[in-house]
């Protein structure tokens, strides 16, 4: 069935008209739930994800660490977040999701600064695209950031895969369902230490190479958007 | 308006000839911020002022409390942290006996008082065994954000001062971010608004000034 679907039309762009190396509109915004410690709602194409962050005491106390801050993230799908209904509640996807994200934070965030602390991270896809994993993570190291936990950097993220025998950048819907391979990867933009690489399907070494090199060349940009979502909030509704 | 210059988690921090202090980390002898905020230089030191961070407790700090729970020896007390504090009985101004603590200061209750010890795993005990350190109370407790209280007390408290002032109200600003205000039903509103003002433009410069022509606006309209 693969082979019959075609992803790439005949003018040499993908069904939705992007270009191979083209993203999908990013939206992100901070401070959008008022009582969290921080927050942002990310909208990367359709996906629609909304990410809390709290600070707290560990609990249990016995699961407190002496000398280091936890980091749990927790990644939930909405029911109708899906085309067809997903059951709710955490299930072998979404547990891995949750462990990713949540290791991949650990890795930016100054965790000694926090002793015995424990850094939640509450992620609700309201609506699920392809690339939601990195979409989270995304929108996850923003709140964190808004938080005002301390961290290393700002963990960026991105996807690319191939379609339709063609490596492409951020990978849409059918190109995730119908494609050969999902590749998505996180980073910390300073010192380009990969986070977070995961990859589903088959792929050649020259065409992983590929990918990766283009999304190296993307991350900046999402990187930008990151940084204008946290400035957003603080510049005065005068514009100055 | 100028505001200062600001910085992202992982962006250099041009140090110069100042000391690197606060809010950034060190990696092959360069600088980095650890915070989104801005950068504060004073005549020795380079800081990065975060707009936003967890209130960790430090010794002598005079902060509010809100009561959470009562022990047979103890109060653990939110302070506005990710880490409770405690209380012990032999530090509160009463004389209390265990068991008994329940008719001095219940669940939801605020206290004025002083942080007494903290530790390295960020463990704290207060005390109120100090002059001015008391039960709060009359009065409305909002919270601001602890990297702001700074800005809201102003240097030498002046904003802190004006606000009073203009308003006439009694406030306590506790550095853990806690802050009470007491007085006139309208003069309390009056003064939460100013400092929620203060709170939002804390990053900008010749906020006191604008917070005065403000003030004095506001009470010319009434």
């Amino acid at each position: 069935m693969e082979g019959n679907i075609k992803l790439i039309r005949d003018d040499g762009l993908r069904l939705d008209g992007r270009a191979n190396n083209e993203m999908r509109p990013i939206k992100i915004q901070t401070g959008v739930v008022q009582r969290a410690d921080g927050s942002a709602f990310i909208e990367w194409g359709a996906n629609k994800i909304i990410v809390a962050v709290y600070v707290r005491e560990a609990y249990p106390k016995h699961a407190q660490n002496i000398d280091r801050a936890i980091v749990k993230a927790r990644y939930n799908m909405s029911g109708y977040s899906v085309e067809e209904r997903k059951r709710p509640g955490p299930d072998r996807r979404t547990m891995e999701i949750s462990k990713v994200v949540s290791e991949a934070l650990s890795s930016a965030i100054v965790l000694e600064k926090l002793p015995r602390a424990e850094v939640d991270v509450f992620i609700q896809v309201l609506e699920a695209d392809a690339g939601t994993r990195i979409a989270s993570l995304t929108a996850s190291s923003v709140a964190v950031a808004d938080a005002g936990v301390p961290m290393r950097d700002l963990v960026v993220g991105c996807t690319a895969g191939k379609a339709d025998g063609k490596v492409v950048l951020d990978l849409s819907k059918d190109e995730d369902n119908f494609g050969q391979a999902d590749i998505p990867m996180a980073i910390l933009p300073r010192t380009g230490k990969v986070v977070l690489l995961q990859l589903d399907g088959d792929v050649t070494e020259e065409e992983f190479n590929e990918a990766t090199s283009m999304m190296m060349e993307a991350m900046p940009r999402i990187s930008e958007l990151q940084k204008n979502a946290l400035m957003d909030k603080y510049s005065l509704e005068d514009g100055e | 308006m100028e505001t200062k210059k600001i910085v992202y988690p992982g962006d250099k921090i041009e140090t110069g000839d100042l000391k690197p202090r606060n809010g950034m980390y060190e990696s092959n002898s360069e600088f980095f911020s650890e915070y989104f905020g801005v950068i504060q230089e004073s005549e020795k030191f380079i800081d990065v002022a975060p707009f936003n961070s967890p209130y960790l407790p430090r010794v002598n700090d005079k902060i509010i409390g809100k009561i959470m729970d009562i022990g047979p020896t103890m109060w653990t007390v939110d302070i506005n942290s990710p880490y409770y504090s405690l209380l012990h009985m032999n530090d509160s101004p009463w004389h209390v006996s265990s068991g008994d603590l329940e008719r001095y200061l219940k669940v939801g209750d605020y206290v004025y008082a002083r942080i007494s010890v903290s530790n390295e795993i960020k463990e704290s005990w207060i005390s109120m065994r100090d002059n001015g350190m008391r039960k709060l109370e009359t009065g409305r407790i909002i919270s601001v954000k602890p990297p702001k209280v700074p800005r809201v007390i102003g240097k030498g408290g002046n904003m802190i001062n004006i606000i009073k002032t203009y308003t006439d109200t009694k406030i306590i600003v506790g550095q853990n971010g806690f802050i009470w205000v007491d007085g006139e039903i309208e003069n309390v509103k009056q003064a939460i608004d100013a400092i929620r003002i203060v709170e939002k433009e804390a990053h900008t410069i010749g906020l006191t000034d604008r917070m005065e022509e403000y003030l004095k606006k506001m009470k010319g309209e009434n």
